[in-house]
């Protein structure tokens, strides 16, 4: 019965080529702008893993604090949980750094008459501790100490950066469940037109001791097949353009700290079998009614 | 070929359409191996009967038995069953327009779940049998009238049926090809198929070694005996 299904199925698609291909390039136009928010998400996800693993806390001394009391705040603060290293930098080192990250523009610390930036602490945290909020209680915890002037953590932009990211998987999500509603409409819809136009096809297979099974199963696999060729075609196009845009933009220009990459295969393989399920779901809706029949 | 028990009863039967009634009080046993013409002039209800005995259409009153099945009780899922026990010759053939001859009589083989190489080869086998071997490739709408039938036969015997029910199956062929498909119907019958034949030709019926059953405006008229 399964060869008879699919080769029924594969018949109906070659009969009905117009509106089955209509039906999968608008599956395809919703896999590829799924596929596009998951490229993008994915992407910008990697860029904020690697940011992440250079999230540090500089804790400035306040002026005239002694070395010892120094070294005893240090001590303190890699007791601190999830706390990995401390790094003592001194006024001067300080500077020398600025200085030289500055070497265009000297003549503006040449004009100094005196150092003006603090001792300060390089607190590293560690990377399986790194949330927003395990930073933030550190952060407060030792700004309460009389010791420390200020604490900063210069990539706190992250966070921001985080949220709009959350925000947009949330809306990616969100479209991505509109576009697998609209796939299961444009199949249900797809397979009633075919069927009605059968129907007396269909009459005349009951009359000979068809199962409703039997008529039903080819639709299934049309819904299938349906799905996996829109699924198909949106992820090559997709793959097309990214592959015509990172060959022909020099993207180490604009990100020079990790690579571009595609969606991974096994994202790709859930969005088929998600593609393929949109199918199925709009045949068992559409042939509900046969059913009732 | 002697009768034996019944594979088809049929209790005090009604079959009415809004106000208009198609068949009253019928009640008749049809024997295992039976060959019966149904006679009666158009409209006097042998197309209904026929039609209630494989599930065309549901009884509006009494019962029919068949195969040990009661039709008025049988599960909706049971219905494609019953169906298989019947070869059935349509009036109006109800061959699918866009499938191939092949694939016409070949669909009740799929349906029974028989394996292709089979399927080919009996196909092959129904279409000698109605002498159409060589349109096997053809689209009914390409056939005559009688070819047609022919096909309708062939699909009909196919499956090999318990039961076959030829609703006119004589209606448009030629004297030739009508006498063709009575020795086909009766060869069946001699391999032990119970044949309902419904049918106004009286020529077709007389002299023929057959129980015959006379349906007058939707009645059992008379029986008469098998000569």
């Amino acid at each position: 019965m399964k060869f008879f299904a699919l080769k029924r199925a594969l018949r109906d698609l070659k009969n009905n080529m117009v509106l089955h291909s209509v039906t999968v390039i608008i599956i395809a136009l919703s896999v590829l702008i799924v596929g596009t928010f998951t490229l993008f998400s994915a992407n910008a996800a990697r860029v904020i893993r690697a940011w992440e693993k250079g999230v540090r806390l500089i804790v400035y001394i306040a002026d005239g604090v002694p070395t010892a009391d120094i070294d005893t705040l240090r001590n303190d603060i890699s007791r601190m949980e999830g706390v990995t290293e401390v790094h003592f930098i001194d006024k001067q080192t300080a500077l020398a750094r600025l200085t030289e990250r500055m070497k265009w523009q000297t003549s503006l610390l040449e004009s100094l008459d005196h150092n003006p930036l603090p001792d300060a602490l390089e607190v590293w945290i560690d990377p399986a501790r790194k949330k927003w909020e395990t930073i933030e209680m550190l952060a407060i915890h030792i700004q309460s100490s009389h010791l420390v002037a200020d604490v900063e953590y210069g990539q706190s932009w992250l966070k921001r950066f985080s949220g709009v990211l959350n925000l947009f998987r949330f809306s990616g999500v969100m479209m991505a469940m509109v576009f697998f509603l609209a796939a299961v409409f444009i199949v249900a819809n797809t397979i009633r037109l075919v069927f009605y136009s059968r129907h007396e096809e269909f009459r005349i297979m009951r009359l000979v001791g068809a199962t409703d099974r039997f008529i039903k199963a080819p639709f299934y696999l049309e819904g299938l097949i349906q799905g996996a060729m829109g699924a198909v075609l949106g992820m090559a196009v997709l793959y097309a353009v990214f592959t015509a845009l990172t060959t022909s933009i020099d993207l180490d220009a604009v990100v020079n700290t990790f690579s571009i990459e595609f969606i991974p295969a096994k994202t790709l393989f859930i969005i088929l079998l998600c593609s393929m399920f949109a199918g199925w779901l709009g045949c068992y809706i559409s042939l509900r009614q046969f059913l009732k029949e | 070929m002697e009768s034996k028990a019944p594979v088809i009863r049929v209790f005090h039967v009604y079959k009415r359409y809004g106000a208009q009634t198609a068949l009253a009080d019928i009640t008749l046993d049809i024997g295992q191996g039976e060959f019966i013409f149904v006679t009666g002039a158009s409209g006097a209800g042998k197309t209904t009967l026929l039609k209630l005995l494989y599930l065309g259409e549901p009884v509006s009153e009494g019962h029919i038995l068949v195969d040990g099945m009661n039709l008025s009780r049988i599960r909706k899922d049971r219905i494609p069953f019953l169906r298989r026990l019947f070869g059935v010759i349509f009036q109006d053939y109800n061959l699918i327009p866009n499938r191939t001859v092949f694939e016409n009589i070949a669909l009740v083989l799929e349906v029974a779940g028989h394996r292709p190489a089979l399927i080919t080869k009996k196909v092959a086998s129904v279409l000698r049998a109605v002498g159409l071997e060589d349109r096997m490739h053809a689209y009914p709408p390409s056939l005559s009238g009688g070819e047609q039938q022919k096909i309708t036969i062939a699909r009909a015997i196919a499956g090999d049926p318990k039961i076959i029910l030829a609703d006119e199956p004589t209606g448009s062929l030629d004297e030739e090809s009508a006498e063709d498909i009575m020795n086909l119907l009766r060869t069946l019958h001699h391999r032990g198929a119970t044949v309902l034949i419904a049918t106004h030709d009286r020529d077709l019926v007389r002299g023929a070694p057959a129980r015959r059953i006379h349906l007058s405006r939707g009645r059992l008229e008379q029986e008469a005996a098998e000569s």
